[in-house]
């Protein structure tokens, strides 16, 4: 039963795959990247991955499929130009057998993976006491591998002063996206009323419930922040101006505090990130609230883009 | 019969294989950046299918990959934003969407006119 579940979910992912390269229409294709991106999340639940699951579910499927989705509708006027300009035969046939070659070599090492795998479960079950918390993902992403995570939380900041510094001129310090005006008394309206409470009470449970069980800030982060750019989409609020200092300070609080508690530990505990004994775990949740509203905020900006009106 | 790790590790392979077409023959820059996610979802599946092979006692999956494809999943949304930011921009500066080498220098000129 299962394994034909698993071999129609296989087959239905593909077939998706290949309508993303084969829609004439790019809309089209992003729109059946989004369905194949929720699909993606059952074969996460599959290999048991289900803090992946959850992550995929939010950010890949869902904030990446806003974010193409927005684009593909603002770049509607240059698609038959760019159309036109699809390579001839010889070029695909190249890029298939490329493409072949790169698919086989893949399915061999699949089917060469060693067995027993390698693993570092055992090291993680061993050691994940001394952390306090009780899902061993996020034992790894804040105490074992917490460097990581350090970083990828500049990265995403970094993400968006990229995508900031994209503004013309004249829209610098200014609000992100156009201006949305929705009709308020329409279904838009009346969901982004209706739902942000829920998306509130459901992000921060994820978000609460991480420690222990799958969940965790990214996923409660990317909630919190679609709940917002409902509300913007809606015109019920507008995103800040870039310029101002407060939604500056807010977004670089997280990490902020996250490089502090990692500096304290040269002295405290003997290495940068490093916890002191038996205080691993009220620090992991410092850690958590700090970099919770600075990631929310920080995907949301994202996913606005680049300012676009002045600031008044 | 097969196990769910190695069906769903030969579909990571044929995922990277369809991206990889689709980056070459797509000539839409967005088809290009959708393209490159697949290519990505594939790698990250691979990488998820030796998390599950590597799972002990309670735990279906090996932790460590496990927490670094949610690290790697938020690179990738950061760096597929920066690409459509950079997209837009070049849209609204040349008012087409092509990587051709010469044709933007000619919609310059219209999208000048318009703006200005």
């Amino acid at each position: 039963m299962m394994e034909a579940f698993n071999f129609g979910l296989a087959f239905l992912i593909l077939a998706l795959a290949v309508w993303t390269v084969v829609a004439r229409d790019t809309f089209a294709a992003v729109v059946g990247f989004v369905a194949y991106g929720l699909l993606l999340t059952l074969v996460w639940v599959q290999l048991h991955g289900i803090d992946v699951a959850l992550t995929e579910a939010a950010l890949g499927s869902g904030l990446t499929g806003a974010l193409l989705i927005g684009a593909a509708a603002r770049l509607r006027k240059t698609e038959s130009a760019a159309r036109a300009e699809r390579p001839g035969v010889p070029t695909r046939v190249a890029a298939a057998l490329a493409a072949g070659c790169v698919t086989v070599a893949l399915a061999v090492a699949v089917l060469a993976l060693p067995d027993p795998a390698p693993s570092l479960a055992p090291e993680t079950a061993a050691n994940i006491a001394a952390t306090g918390v009780g899902n061993p993902i996020t034992a790894v992403l804040l105490a074992f591998r917490a460097m990581d995570t350090l970083l990828e939380a500049i990265v995403v900041l970094f993400a968006m002063i990229g995508v900031w510094s994209l503004a013309p001129d004249r829209a610098w310090g200014g609000r992100p996206g156009p201006l949305h005006r929705a009709d308020p008394d329409g279904i838009l309206a009346y969901l982004a009323r209706v739902l942000p409470p829920i998306g509130l009470v459901v992000g921060l449970y994820i978000f609460w419930i991480g420690a222990d069980l799958p969940g965790g800030k990214f996923q409660g982060a990317t909630i919190l922040a679609a709940m917002w750019l409902l509300v913007v989409m809606a015109g019920l609020a507008d995103t800040p101006p870039i310029g101002s200092t407060r939604l500056r300070i807010a977004l670089v609080a997280g990490p902020v505090v996250f490089i502090a508690i990692g500096a304290a530990g040269v002295t405290t505990a003997g290495a940068f990130l490093a916890y002191p004994d038996g205080l691993a775990k009220p620090l992991i949740k410092v850690i958590e609230w700090a970099l919770l509203p600075s990631l929310a905020l920080t995907l949301a900006l994202i996913l606005a883009g680049a300012p676009e009106r002045g600031a008044k | 019969m097969t196990d769910a790790a190695t069906l769903f590790g030969l579909c990571a392979a044929a995922l990277v294989g369809i991206g990889v077409y689709a980056l070459v023959v797509n000539p839409q820059p967005l088809r290009k950046i959708v393209a490159f996610n697949v290519i990505g979802n594939g790698v990250f599946v691979l990488f998820g299918v030796i998390a599950r092979r590597g799972g002990v006692l309670e735990w279906g999956g090996d932790p460590v990959p496990q927490a670094l494809l949610i690290t790697g999943l938020v690179v990738a949304f950061s760096a597929t934003a920066l690409a459509v930011a950079l997209l837009l921009r070049l849209a609204h500066e040349t008012g087409s969407a092509t990587l051709a080498a010469d044709a933007p220098e000619a919609a310059r000129s219209d999208a000048g006119a318009g703006d200005a």
